[in-house]
Parts: structure tokens; C-alpha cells; sequence
């Protein structure tokens, strides 16, 4: 068996940064769950969210990563709010 | 298995099942925390829903995410419609949301044990990781 070391782990100032840029205004905070560098979880308000299903409030989130979830990020947990508290 | 069949074969579980849950492992040995908190939560409700398990080809997975859009696994269908992942069916498990959409009842909480939560991940010795799961 191969076993390749990726050294280009993300880490969670990374990600939050990330998120922050492709959603202006965002409040986000990021947890490194394992300190391993690929368990995250998010937790982001933003007004982007208003009027979206949580289906589609989680694909914003998952879309500013592309193919790296599933990837170097091996699982990324969502939490998405609007400013008002409101969840849709 | 050519990737289209294997397409075909997701796209048909996610239409002749009422509730269709993509994960990794079976409901009965779970081979990942998310997976087994979202088996746990429809297994808690008493609902009847078919499972299958990504991990025999990693082309399921790549032909499951083509199709749903939607980048991780597990992914649960109801009536054909993707509901979410791990996050997003636990937090409907919750607020009763999921019960309603499965038209089953809510149970007590007091008679239902909660789902398992997500397992700690193991370190492994110098970084080595495996990736198969």
C-alpha cells in the first residue's frame, strides 16, 4: 500500500478566511475538531443565507471549497444562521 | 460496472425509495461518525429507509456527488429530494422537522437513545493516515 503525506493540510484560520472573503460581512468561526487538519466545523451568520433552504445555505458554504471537501478536507461541518437568527 | 450503470443504478434507489440514505458502511456496522449519527437518528424514528453503502467503488461516490451536488457523505433522499448531510438531518432529527417530512411521529425523547455522537479520531503514529475509510 502507498501512503502519500500531504504537508498542505488547511488549517482553520484558513478556512475561515476563505469563507469570509467569498461571503462578505460573514460572521464565521472555524474549529479544527481533531487538530489534525481535516476534521472542521464551520459556524457562519451571514444575510447571504436569507430566504435559502439549508440545502442551499450548506452548498454556498461547501462551493467557496470545491473538490478540496471530500479531499485534503476530509469532512467539513456546517452550521449557517442569518443575522436574525433565523435558520431559513 | 460502467460509471454511467452505476449512475443509473443511484439515480433509480433514489426514486424507488421513499427514504434512500447514501453512507459510508451499512446501518448496522457504520464505518464513519457522521454516517452512524444519520442511520442512528432514522433508526430512532422508526422509519423504514433503504441504505447503501459508497465505499465497495469510489465511483459511487464520485457518481452520487455528480448527481446531487452535494460534496459529502452521508447524503439521505426523501421522496427523491436531497435533504441534506449529517449536520442538517441531525438538526431536523431535532426540532421534530425530520419525523415530519417522513410522516412518522415523533418519539419521547425519553424513550429513544440519542444517536451515537461522532467518533474522536484516532492519532495515528507519525502522521500516517488512512484515507480507505
Amino acid at each position: 500500500m502507498v501512503v502519500t503525506l500531504d504537508f498542505s493540510m488547511p488549517s482553520a484560520n484558513e478556512l475561515k478566511e476563505r469563507i469570509e472573503t467569498a461571503l462578505p460581512g460573514a460572521e464565521v468561526a472555524v474549529e479544527d475538531l481533531t487538530g489534525g487538519g481535516d476534521h472542521f466545523r464551520a459556524e457562519i451568520v451571514s444575510d447571504r443565507f436569507d430566504g435559502l433552504s439549508r440545502i442551499q445555505q450548506h452548498k454556498l458554504v461547501y462551493d467557496v471549497f470545491g473538490s478540496e471537501v471530500g479531499g485534503p478536507i476530509h469532512a467539513l461541518s456546517i452550521k449557517t444562521s442569518t443575522p436574525d437568527g433565523g435558520q431559513r | 460496472m460502467t460509471n454511467t450503470e452505476i449512475r443509473d443504478f443511484i439515480a433509480n434507489a433514489i426514486e424507488e425509495n421513499h427514504a434512500m440514505l447514501f453512507m459510508k458502511g451499512t446501518p448496522n456496522q457504520p464505518a464513519c461518525g457522521f454516517s452512524a449519527r444519520t442511520s442512528g437518528a432514522l433508526n430512532a424514528l422508526g422509519v423504514k429507509y433503504a441504505a447503501l453503502d459508497i465505499l465497495p467503488d469510489p465511483r459511487i461516490r464520485e457518481e452520487l456527488s455528480g448527481l446531487s451536488g452535494w460534496p459529502t457523505i452521508p447524503q439521505l433522499f426523501v421522496d427523491g429530494e436531497l435533504v441534506g448531510g449529517c449536520d442538517i438531518v441531525m438538526e431536523m432529527f431535532e426540532s421534530g422537522e425530520l419525523a415530519d417530512k417522513l410522516g412518522v411521529e415523533q418519539p419521547d425523547e425519553d424513550d429513544v437513545p440519542p444517536p451515537p455522537e461522532p467518533e474522536q479520531k484516532q492519532q495515528a503514529p507519525i502522521g500516517l493516515e488512512n484515507r480507505l475509510g
